[in-house]
């Protein structure tokens, strides 16, 4: 909670000099209303203006009418996890602008629709008052886009206030409207006489403001859901099956995108690959498991509430050894939970998915460029393993713009795995689906259509052999799960392998993994100034490997940090390394919202005994 | 081979389209329809290797091991079968896809997937082995089951059964048809039929369990005339039957078959000349009515072949894409450069 100081609001600001690209602006609206645009513009053109921010959409599961709040985080630093406080508020939610106004810090910014006629309780901070109806008349838009583009006001005031670049605002605007003229100057007529009225009418009297920098030179805004398609389409993808759940749905919207532009055909027109609406996640599943089943790299996008319903399908794939790649935006469960806000919670889920004895690889990117390797990593790995993958994203990172540096073209071509062909079955007289013949527990593969008598085989959840025949043998099934044990064994040596940090002799070693990265290298640094000097570890895969143990066994306190409520990553990590128990204690913490600095900081300090 | 072993159009002998030895009961209808596959993709020439055979779970999802060897199966999950077919057929347009599914798979757990395929058209022989009682769970009522049926496990059914062919109509199926297990020519007719067709082919075939279905009190019956001299109903004892045939039904004519336990079920041949196929309101009526009279029309009850399949609604290309090469698959580095300049700031 913000603490609200009662110190006079004029000595206040003559103390306090000009705050330069590091604060957060909040901008509250009513869902539907059309502030994304507006939002994002302002995002984008601080971000060409070449200042670090962050921008997070915190929204409801609803359409229309329902308060949503964005943040922009300026940090000339370069830090871009979630900051708890504010220092500009953008009030146009009559519903919550009593609340906003109570949260917003002291020496802050309230800028609000004149017409509400709102009273100035607070003494310690400025209302700026804007004739929001007025100033959007001056655009003569149609009737039914006056809601729409009233929100540029704001767009307008800012940047006269806060010292935004005008032509960065339009640059913006013409990104995000493709270049269509006429919804732009639409825009920037609004834009315009706003910032014209601020200029004539409003003084300045905060201290924060906006100066260009350099920082953001050849990196890209984008979300993890747009960078995790494009990861998909350079894996060479040819079959999605979903269903709609948010916030998995604009991965597949953004796929479908891509692959009508890079995947049809210049000769024919036609299509080199297929997307199937599925009716529910467990056709989703399915279709994904016939398509990789068949021979295509096959993928499907959903989040925790699917990842449910395709729990026999994935100890099916499992076992029958189908290749193919499941992409979960995690969501805040259990069950419905909170749909529209973020959460690390599908860890042990997706690791463990299915009855009986399954483990699953699970990719854990935890910034854009990694996003997009994973994208395409993750094909190569199901076909290398047989097996799927799984890739765990969140609503954080998959459906918020990040700053991230360029995708780097993969560095390896495309690796199919063990597949026999017709004269590979001829050279050898004979083939046997599940056989160890090289050691690494990963069987040899044939496609249907293979044009060999010996060459079919029949796939099964229930019992087989080394030729894949049904078997009830108690031998057949103990020497089936050894060879996936040693397979498992092989994944280790295959997937991304953890990143390590080492601080100078450091005693306590910070575990995470995907988004809270962010927050890890912030709270590293706020430590550090309290004399608290850490080594940190980025978990990037499951299976685990030597490397996360070896940390963990070189540190005496292991802090293992995750964004949900009972600490799953922890869990798995007494699983896998029991002896080492002792030394690895959980922070987990999940409210729905990413985790902020500030309270890894604090929650650090205080298991440290600080 | 022998020298003088027949073979078809590709050299191949009937052998060449077997499968395991079954493990179903006896006389099980469901061996009838297995041999029926392979005499008919034997005489049709089809080469195994484009066949794909799919299922549930289920006795009649087994059977795809006791067909067609050399050909891949997938055995899948317990009503997911169309999910696996709509995958496999979309990234092989080559492939010829035959599915074997029960009532239970189809009719309860699985009937969401079925409808759904079928109305996606996606290229399928479906076939719905369908003998209204779950057996390998010992016997209790399948969806299909006939309303006032008794079965010694179960008691009495109450609910109406769910009918294959009117849900497939009612998916916008592009060929329905039903067929009675010992009628080996109208299956082997009906097979062939389906096996041409472009999208979903919908089969019913009615396959009486000889275990656990012994329709003693089966409203699709006569009044059981026979009176019942040996209780069959001891499920640790399953008794060897002949399958159960009828010779070539006589279209318009309705007739009894007797089953093993001496129960009668009803058959109609459905008449060509009084019966159009493309007509789907008089499809649906000839369905409505065959329920109200408990009685099981045979033979191709409705066909659409224009409606086009899911590889067609979807513009793929003629290539499988399965046999695409990486380089039509993976964009080029120009590619990412181009995506890369647009999204990049400041340029």
């Amino acid at each position: 909670m913000t603490t609200i100081e009662s110190v006079p609001l004029e000595d206040m600001l003559a103390e306090r000099p000009a705050i330069v690209n590091d604060f957060q602006i909040m901008i509250a609206t009513v869902n539907g209303s059309g502030s994304q645009t507006a939002n994002t513009v302002l995002l984008r053109a601080m971000f060409r203006m070449g200042i670090p921010v962050s921008g997070k959409n915190i929204f409801p599961s609803n359409i229309q009418g329902l308060p949503t709040w964005f943040t922009i985080r300026l940090s000339k630093d370069g830090y871009i996890a979630r900051r708890e406080d504010y220092h500009i508020l953008v009030a146009m939610n009559q519903q919550t602008i009593a609340d906003d106004i109570a949260n917003l810090a002291p020496g802050g910014a309230c800028y609000y629709p004149e017409e509400w006629g709102i009273k100035h309780d607070r003494d310690d901070i400025l209302y700026y008052p804007m004739p929001v109806k007025a100033l959007t008349e001056t655009a003569e838009a149609p009737p039914n886009l006056t809601s729409y583009i009233s929100n540029m006001v704001y767009v307008g005031v800012l940047s006269t206030m806060l010292n935004i670049d005008l032509g960065q605002i339009e640059a913006a605007l013409n990104y995000h409207f493709s270049g269509k003229q006429k919804p732009i100057q639409l825009n920037m007529k609004v834009v315009n006489a706003a910032y014209e009225w601020a200029q004539d009418s409003l003084a300045k009297r905060d201290p924060y403001r906006l100066e260009p920098m350099t920082a953001t030179e050849g990196m890209l805004l984008i979300n993890d859901n747009s960078a995790a398609a494009l990861g998909a389409v350079f894996g060479g993808v040819s079959f999605a099956a979903w269903y709609p759940i948010t916030p998995s749905t604009s991965l597949i919207d953004g796929l479908r995108e891509d692959l009508l532009k890079y995947r049809t055909d210049p000769d024919t027109g036609q299509a080199t690959y297929a997307v199937v609406q599925a009716e529910d996640e467990i056709g989703a599943i399915g279709m994904v498991i016939g398509a990789g089943w068949a021979g295509a790299r096959a993928m499907t996008a959903t989040s925790g509430p699917g990842i449910s319903l395709m729990t026999e399908f994935a100890g099916m794939a499992y076992y029958a050894e189908v290749p193919a790649v499941i992409w979960d935006v995690q969501r805040m469960g259990p069950s419905t939970g909170l749909p529209t806000r973020t959460s690390q919670g599908d860890l042990l889920a997706a690791y463990l998915l299915g009855h009986g004895d399954t483990h699953h690889v699970v990719l854990l990117p935890g910034s854009i460029p990694e996003v997009f390797e994973f994208g395409w990593r993750a094909f190569d790995l199901a076909e290398r393993l047989q097996t799927l993958v799984f890739v765990l994203s969140d609503l954080d990172l998959g459906m918020n713009l990040w700053m991230s540096d360029p995708f780097e073209y993969p560095d390896q071509p495309m690796d199919r795995g063990k597949v026999l062909t017709a004269e590979d079955i001829e050279r050898a007289g004979r083939f046997a689906r599940y056989e160890d013949a090289d050691g690494d527990g990963i069987g040899y593969r044939t496609l249907p259509g293979i044009e060999h008598p010996l060459g079919a085989y029949f796939a099964r959840g229930t019992g087989h052999n080394e030729r894949a025949i049904y078997s009830e043998r108690p031998d057949d099934w103990l020497n089936n799960m050894a060879r996936l044990r040693r397979k498992w064994d092989t994944a280790r040596t295959l997937v991304p392998a953890p990143v390590v940090d080492r601080g100078d002799g450091a005693e306590v070693g910070l575990i995470a993994f995907g988004t809270t990265d962010a927050c890890v290298i912030e709270a590293r640094d706020r430590l550090s100034e309290q004399g608290l000097d850490t080594s940190y570890l980025r978990i990037r895969a499951l299976p685990l490997n030597d490397t996360t143990r070896d940390f963990i066994a070189s540190h005496e306190r292991v802090y293992v940090v995750e964004n949900n409520s009972d600490g799953q990553m922890a869990s798995i990590l007494h699983m896998e390394y029991p002896e080492l128990a002792p030394r690895i204690h959980s922070i987990a913490y999940a409210d729905g919202l990413p985790l902020s600095p500030r309270w890894l900081t604090g929650a650090v300090l205080e298991q440290e005994g600080r | 081979m022998a020298v003088n072993a027949r073979v078809n159009e590709l050299g191949l002998s009937r052998n060449d389209y077997k499968g395991g030895v079954s493990t179903l009961c006896q006389g099980c209808g469901h061996n009838s329809i297995s041999n029926q596959i392979i005499a008919v993709a034997y005489e049709m020439s089809l080469d195994p290797h484009q066949l794909i055979k799919l299922s549930g779970i289920g006795c009649s999802s087994k059977s795809p091991a006791y067909f067609l060897n050399r050909s891949h199966g997938f055995n899948s999950l317990h009503g997911r079968m169309p999910a696996i077919a709509t995958g496999a057929t979309t990234v092989n347009r080559e492939l010829i896809a035959i599915g074997v599914s029960g009532d239970g798979d189809t009719g309860s757990i699985g009937l969401g997937q079925f409808k759904h395929m079928v109305r996606r058209n996606v290229p399928i022989v479906y076939i719905v082995e369908n003998n209204g009682v779950y057996g390998l769970t010992k016997g209790q009522f399948s969806a299909t089951a006939d309303y006032g049926q008794m079965l010694k496990y179960a008691g009495v059914n109450e609910l109406p059964p769910i009918d294959i062919c009117l849900e497939a109509l009612a998916a916008d199926a592009s060929f329905v048809a039903r067929s009675f297990a010992g009628d080996s020519k109208q299956v082997r007719e009906l097979l062939k039929a389906a096996i041409v067709h472009r999208g979903t082919a919908v089969l019913d075939i009615i396959s009486p369990c000889v275990t656990f279905n012994n329709h003693e009190d089966s409203t699709k019956s006569y009044a059981y005339g026979k009176s019942r001299e040996e209780p069959l109903h001891d499920i640790t004892f399953i008794p060897e039957y002949e399958p159960i045939t009828v010779e070539d039904q006589e279209p318009g004519r309705m007739r009894t078959v007797e089953l093993h336990d001496g129960s009668h079920l009803m058959l109609k041949a459905l008449d060509p000349a009084t019966h159009d196929p493309t007509d789907k309101a008089a499809a649906f009526r000839l369905l409505e009515e065959a329920r109200e009279q408990q009685l099981f029309i045979t033979g191709l009850i409705y066909v659409d072949e224009n409606r086009p399949t899911l590889p067609e609604v979807s513009h793929l290309i003629e290539t499988p894409l399965v046999h695409l090469p990486d380089e039509k698959l993976r964009p080029s580095r120009a590619v990412l450069d181009d995506i890369l300049r647009h999204l990049t700031c400041c340029d």
